[in-house]
């Protein structure tokens, strides 16, 4: 069976042409499959990451997104009275009230305008979000029309570098800071006093509120207990659950976009193995005939092409990959529709989208091979022999 | 003299016994009478050369033999066993594992070497030889790791006989095996059918239209137009060597 195998293999390497050019076919099409599920990942990674699991977001019941969510003030006291709210080192409830607004904002490059997410920060803010640091400037002064702008902010966008003036809501507003939140997304948004933007944006209600579980194990009840309570109309989630649901509706078009735009190709890339696995059976019709006459019976034959197939597949998975996986070193940014605002990320490759895409290249060469190889292990033996 | 051989022949093992073999082959409306009720037997050790024109039935009694095509009527055993009437499977494993074939044109497999493509056969066959045994059989130690486009016709073809007696078979088939070589490598070539008749003692049927190649031969069979029409037993064999064309 080893032998078969080098058989298979060695025919593919013999027709180069004929093997590069339908294995480059399949290549683009796993190519296209890999590098949007790959971006979809990406989405979906950089808002995960962006959340904690120890950390509970509370917006308005049946809001979406913390853009479309208000919090009175009342109702944002009780939230920060409750016993399961961490105490920080320094005695404060590690609890913060913000706000989040979108702005619009001109891209360097294409001179477009896109939404970018402006939040209102107060006291913990920082400190319920370690993984944000500050990687110049420094930190907005309370009270003042100061500002720090997130790494992909700065590097997309007009006007938010070190030391410039941003004018909105109505007021200038002076980028005193720069973060870095690393592959999250807030490494997206601009930051600044949240009464501030309150005033500015006249806006009378926070969007959401951000705290961290004094013990994680109390999530559950601390759930029940605030969506229970009739004063508040709130929904608690955890942290990291609120930005993996932020991030499913886009992953989820970016998945569809993939798949369709995966089938439409791979026919083409089906009939390219199929055409070229007829040629090869039509080729070595003779060969077929003398290895039924040595006693190789008719399933040997069917699993020979189907495994030289599946060869086929296979290599132009691994090259399809093989091109998708430098995807990884590009940084998109695009909107995010259930927050309709800007958002970088890079494409994602993970191990998942790896055995898929080789799995996807595997059916293409089944399918592909299956009929040729069918049509192989049917023929009669003594009409192959006399094709040499 | 007939008497005596024929007494011989009966106290040899019986390889294979046709009987009132047919073939017909259809084509849409037109029947073609390859095979026209022929009567033999094959014996163990012997080597037959059938000898006849082109469309005199060697091929296709040669095919019928080998279990690579079934006859219209009439009966073909081997070792008693019914080859007419076995199955798909049957007649696969009677190739894998009772016969040879050496075909005129080699049919070794391009992208294969010399001793994989021994090896191909020796992979599913029971009790093989080591492939590099089969191929020092034929006197190709030299030319293990060559692919077939990297050997001559004659060598291409002592592959193709190594391929054939690898399995240790009881019967080794060969359909022209000189037709497509000149007669200095034609005679190396038989000279390696030869040898094995007489070191290993497999019986071996040789097809061709090359009369000359009948004087090395125990029993030439003739065939004309579907019929054997005459059989001739040599009394003295002549060396592949001798024989010229």
């Amino acid at each position: 069976m080893d032998l078969m195998f080098f058989y298979s293999l060695r025919n593919l390497l013999t027709r180069r042409l004929t093997t590069g050019l339908t294995a480059a076919g399949m290549a683009l099409v796993v190519f296209v499959f890999a590098s949007i599920v790959m971006l979809a990942e990406g989405l979906k990674k950089t808002l995960v990451d962006t959340g904690s699991y120890d950390n509970v977001v509370v917006i308005r019941r049946s809001a979406v997104s913390e853009v479309q969510s208000g919090i009175e003030r009342l109702k944002a006291s009780i939230i920060e009275t409750q016993p399961e709210v961490a105490i920080g080192e320094d005695g404060r409830r590690l609890l913060a009230k913000e706000l989040v607004v979108l702005i619009t904002l001109e891209k360097k490059k294409s001179n477009s305008p896109a939404n970018v997410i402006i939040r209102g920060i107060s006291g913990s803010s920082l400190e319920l979000r370690p993984q944000v640091k500050l990687s110049a400037g420094r930190l907005p002064r309370p009270g003042s029309s100061e500002i720090i702008a997130g790494r992909s902010i700065v590097k997309g966008f007009k006007n938010v570098g070190l030391g410039e003036n941003l004018y909105f809501a109505m007021r200038p507003w002076t980028v005193v800071g720069i973060f870095d939140a690393g592959n999250t997304g807030y490494s997206s948004e601009i930051w600044g006093d949240v009464d501030q933007f309150m005033q500015a944006f006249r806006r009378p209600v926070y969007s959401s509120i951000l705290f961290k579980l004094r013990k994680s194990s109390e999530f559950e009840s601390l759930k029940k207990k605030i969506e229970s309570d009739p004063r508040l109309t709130l929904e608690a989630k955890r942290e990291a659950d609120y930005y993996r649901e932020q991030s499913e509706m886009m992953a989820k078009f970016l998945r569809i976009l993939g798949q369709s735009l995966t089938i439409v190709f791979s026919i083409g890339a089906i009939v390219g193995a199929m055409i070229t696995m007829y040629s090869a059976v039509a080729n070595r019709t003779g060969e077929i005939g003398t290895l039924r006459a040595l006693g190789f019976n008719r399933s040997s034959i069917l699993v020979a092409f189907l495994m030289e197939s599946l060869l086929l597949g296979l290599i132009g998975g691994f090259s399809g990959l093989f091109f998708a996986s430098f995807l990884q070193f590009i940084t998109v940014s695009t909107t995010n529709f259930q927050t309709f605002s800007e958002l970088a990320f890079s494409f994602k490759i993970t191990f998942e989208i790896i055995y898929k895409s080789l799995l996807f290249s595997l059916v293409m060469g089944f399918i592909g091979g299956i009929l040729p190889a069918f049509r192989a292990s049917r023929m009669n033996i003594v009409e192959a022999l006399r094709e040499q | 003299m007939i008497d005596k051989e024929e007494e011989t022949h009966n106290t040899r093992d019986v390889v294979f016994q046709v009987r009132d073999l047919t073939k017909i082959y259809k084509m849409g409306e037109v029947e073609v009478h390859a095979l026209r009720g022929a009567d033999l037997e094959l014996y163990s050790g012997e080597i037959v050369v059938f000898l006849g024109p082109s469309g005199s039935g060697k091929s296709t009694l040669l095919n019928i033999l080998g279990g690579l095509d079934t006859a219209t009527s009439g009966s073909v055993s081997y070792r008693g066993k019914d080859l007419t009437n076995a199955s798909e499977q049957e007649l696969t494993e009677y190739r894998r594992y009772h016969v040879g074939f050496v075909f005129q044109f080699y049919n070794l497999i391009p992208s294969l070497t010399a001793r994989e493509n021994v090896e191909v056969v020796t992979e599913i066959a029971e009790n093989p030889m080591v492939p590099e045994d089969a191929l020092a059989i034929v006197g190709l130690t030299e030319r293990l790791d060559h692919f077939p486009a990297q050997l001559s016709g004659g060598e291409q073809q002592r592959v193709a006989i190594a391929r054939a007696i690898s399995k240790n078979p009881e019967v080794l088939l060969c359909d022209e095996p000189t037709g497509a070589l000149d007669s200095k490598t034609g005679i190396v070539v038989l000279e390696a059918l030869e040898r094995i008749n007489r070191e290993l003692g497999t019986a071996t049927a040789i097809i061709t239209h090359n009369a000359d190649i009948a004087g090395m031969a125990d029993r030439v069979i003739y065939l004309s137009n579907g019929i054997i029409s005459e059989v001739k037993t040599n009394t003295v064999k002549k060396a592949p060597g001798e024989l010229k064309w």
